[in-house]
């Protein structure tokens, strides 16, 4: 595996990955949880019960008969204390259900593993599972699992390259349960008649790499690909032209290079609801920063606040300034810590006021360190010149939309200018010009 | 509600460069070639240096508050402009003129175009044209260096000599040895003879990745190519290592061509415009009037730039070409 196929573009960022080893520990029932009906992409969910009803781990509390969504399940058995639009963590208002715990954990009464023969009820129990793609974007995984028929997918991508700074989520899993990853990648295979399987892993995680390979000797279908280690490696785009060499054209879809990627973690999860039939109610966190007293990787209930996340890592070294849902590239800073975790949240991360602030912006000095970092070969600075004149007619020519908003740009402008932040208001004001013709 | 927690938008991470240290490690790979030229040519050089450097600091710190803007000589980019022009002047220039100079470059044509990143040609190279056709005379009288060889040369503290382009361009046999000209040993402008110091200058900033290899290296063998090819006695009877260590093209191609501000933001575009700034020296040095073309190369590059950076917009990772 001497030949590293390395993407365009991208940053060394520092990989701060403090809880490498630090073992998946268990937050018990909180007091109560947050629920929100917006877990994933697609149509949200409506509740399916009322204030003060009474509900168990597992049981379905929301649903929607939309077909790219999920539904959404009790973590803890207890009691409803409130339906209604609560904070969420993009900052906006969303319905959620609030559960007062009784702290006895009873887990509903029709929880089983699901009967499964055939693709067909393959995808049905991945629904039913709740499961969203765990590594962040939170897509329903029985929508990917599912491309369209004229899609001819012949390959896999198992993404472990976990390239955000701090995040150790998925890295736990692969040292944890490797197992559960590979058996649940030889399930996706089969049932999907797929036969060729890749798990990408950046190589600043040799153990993980090794562990994995060891694991799926027998299965001649797996094979890993040691990725370099640059962010974002993790990126979908990014991550199919390192393992696979094909590149997604601007506005495809992995299914048009034949490739489907579920992350780590997701794939996992897929092996244990086959086995136990509890959908997903619970996932694993990486809790670190520099204020947190005790960084660590725990499983939480969803639904648990971030408050009392960190009240189990031992709370707060000094006062926090800044909170992330995610890594500190892409993750989405939080108001209060009354939030709480979801189905695709990897890490939550607190900051002092020095890490956490935002620098001054000076006057850009066209050196052209954006367009080198730029994973997608746009020209950052261009665009960010365009939105900041309002010149929104002209940001298509710069191919705006292309964007993943990675903040490659950001990080590595000497100018500390808001480059991708100025790219979000432009491709937004692109769609919906474009929704409007 | 509680304390709310501070929230913007992504990344959290920034890296550690910033727009003054880029600016600190170009003035430090500008010592070298600022050392060379007080070696050469004499404390005056230095008086040079410190007159427009304290010129051009001066005038963007007016220039700012006259304009009302908030102060930026703390991004030493002023003193950069200031430090480039002294290089690029002969030793023997009235301080006076070099003062005008600072204040030309710095005020006309960064501050009033915008300030830093805003302006459309290199301050301290507009600014030397400005001097060159105002005050012709003064921007071209030359200075032997101290060193120089008294057997060599007619007077040993000649206040007119000939640079080895003047040489060249007078149809005469060069004199010059070229290691004398690899050295800093000629007849020049204060820090523009020592290839040296200059490329020591170059190795720093490839080092600290303050600019990549690209426009000096095509810069300087666009040069190196045609000159040989178009040779005084026929084709490939040039000598291209002379014309590469002669005059500005050293420090115009490591020093001025690589300015942010003015050249195009793409590798792709920052090559076309390497080349054009090659072939542009070579049409002025070798079938222009002056002896020297780096600066009004470089100039006029600077001027097509924003149109290669239009037709070199880059195609997106799995995208399809813009169609014009």
């Amino acid at each position: 595996m001497a030949f590293k196929r390395v993407f365009r573009g991208g940053v060394s960022t520092p990989h701060h990955k403090n809880t490498l080893k630090s073992e998946t520990s268990v937050l018990g029932t909180p007091e109560k949880v947050i629920i929100p009906m917006v877990q994933h992409i697609g149509a949200p969910c409506t509740p399916t019960v009322k204030k003060g009803d009474t509900v168990k781990v597992g049981q379905i509390i929301g649903n929607s008969d939309a077909y790219v969504s999920s539904p959404i399940h009790s973590s803890v058995s207890g009691t409803i204390t409130r339906v209604e639009p609560m904070l969420y963590a993009s900052g906006k208002l969303v319905m959620s259900i609030e559960i007062q715990t009784d702290g006895k954990q009873e887990v509903y009464e029709g929880i089983s593993p699901p009967e499964v023969n055939n693709r067909e009820d393959f995808l049905k129990a991945i629904r039913n599972s709740g499961l969203v793609g765990l590594g962040g974007a939170g897509f329903p995984t029985h929508v990917k699992l599912n491309p369209p028929k004229d899609k001819d997918v012949d390959s896999l991508i198992i993404n472990g390259a976990e390239c955000e700074p701090y995040i150790t989520s998925d890295y736990r899993e692969m040292i944890e349960n490797p197992t559960g990853i590979i058996e649940g990648i030889q399930l996706v295979l089969d049932y999907l008649n797929i036969n060729n399987a890749i798990i990408g892993i950046e190589d600043n995680k040799p153990d993980a790499i090794k562990l994995l390979a060891e694991t799926s000797k027998s299965d001649k279908r797996i094979s890993i690909k040691s990725l370099s280690s640059r962010y974002p490696q993790g990126a979908e785009k990014m991550l199919i032209y390192a393992t696979t060499g094909r590149t997604v054209l601007s506005g495809k879809l992995p299914a048009d290079v034949g490739c489907i990627v579920l992350n780590v973690n997701t794939v996992s999860y897929i092996a244990q609801y086959l086995k136990t039939g509890m959908p997903l109610v619970q996932r694993r966190v990486t809790v670190d920063g520099s204020v947190v007293s005790n960084p660590q990787n725990v499983s939480v209930p969803i639904g648990t606040s971030l408050k009392d996340l960190f009240d189990f890592c031992g709370g707060f070294k000094s006062q926090p300034y800044k909170v992330l849902m995610g890594g500190p590239m892409m993750g989405i800073a939080q108001y209060s810590l009354e939030t709480s975790v979801i189905k695709n949240t990897n890490a939550i991360l607190a900051f002092d006021k020095k890490q956490g602030d935002l620098p001054e912006e000076w006057p850009c000095i066209r050196c052209g360190k954006c367009i080198q970092a730029c994973p997608m070969n746009l020209l950052p600075l261009e665009l960010n010149r365009l939105v900041m004149a309002d010149k929104f007619e002209d940001l298509d020519r710069y191919h705006i939309l292309d964007c993943i908003e990675c903040g490659s740009c950001s990080y590595s402008c000497p100018s500390k200018r808001y480059l991708v932040q100025s790219i979000r208001i432009g491709k937004d004001a692109v769609k919906r010009k474009v929704n409007r013709v | 509600m509680e304390n709310r927690l501070f929230v913007c938008s992504s990344p959290h991470l920034r890296d550690n460069v910033s727009t003054r240290r880029i600016m600190l490690d170009v003035i430090i790979a500008l010592i070298p070639a600022t050392i060379a030229g007080i070696i050469f040519f004499g404390m005056r050089s230095a008086l040079v240096v410190v007159a427009t450097v304290a010129a051009s600091v001066l005038t963007e710190y007016i220039m700012r508050k006259g304009l009302g803007r908030g102060q930026t000589i703390s991004d030493l980019s002023a003193a950069v402009t200031g430090l480039l022009l002294a290089l690029n002047l002969p030793p023997s220039i009235p301080i006076w003129i070099a003062v005008v100079g600072a204040v030309i470059a710095t005020g006309l044509i960064k501050q009033l175009f915008g300030g830093l990143g805003q302006n459309f040609m290199n301050p301290a190279l507009g600014a030397r044209a400005i001097l060159t056709v105002s005050w012709a005379r003064w921007m071209t009288e030359w200075t032997d260096p101290l060193f120089v060889d008294a057997v060599s040369t007619a007077t040993v503290d000649a206040v007119s000599t000939a640079t080895p382009l003047g040489v060249l361009k007078e149809g005469g046999a060069s004199t010059f040895s070229y290691l004398d000209m690899f050295l800093g040993n000629v007849p020049g402008c204060i820090g523009e003879t020592s290839a040296l110091a200059i490329l020591l200058g170059l190795a720093y900033l490839l080092f600290r990745r303050v600019i990549s290899w690209h426009i000096p290296t095509f810069f300087v063998g666009t040069v190196a190519l045609s000159t040989w090819i178009l040779g005084p006695g026929g084709v490939f009877t040039g000598d291209p290592l002379y014309h590469v260590l002669s005059g500005g093209l050293l420090i115009g191609a490591v020093f001025m061509a690589t300015d942010y501000a003015t050249c195009p933001m793409t590798r792709k575009g920052r090559i076309i415009y390497a080349i054009g700034c090659g072939a542009l020296t070579v049409l002025f040095r070798l079938y222009g009037s002056m002896a020297e073309g780096v600066s009004f190369a470089i100039l006029l590059m600077n001027i097509v730039t924003p149109m290669i950076d239009r037709y070199t917009v880059p195609v997106a990772f799995g995208g399809e070409k813009h169609v014009e």
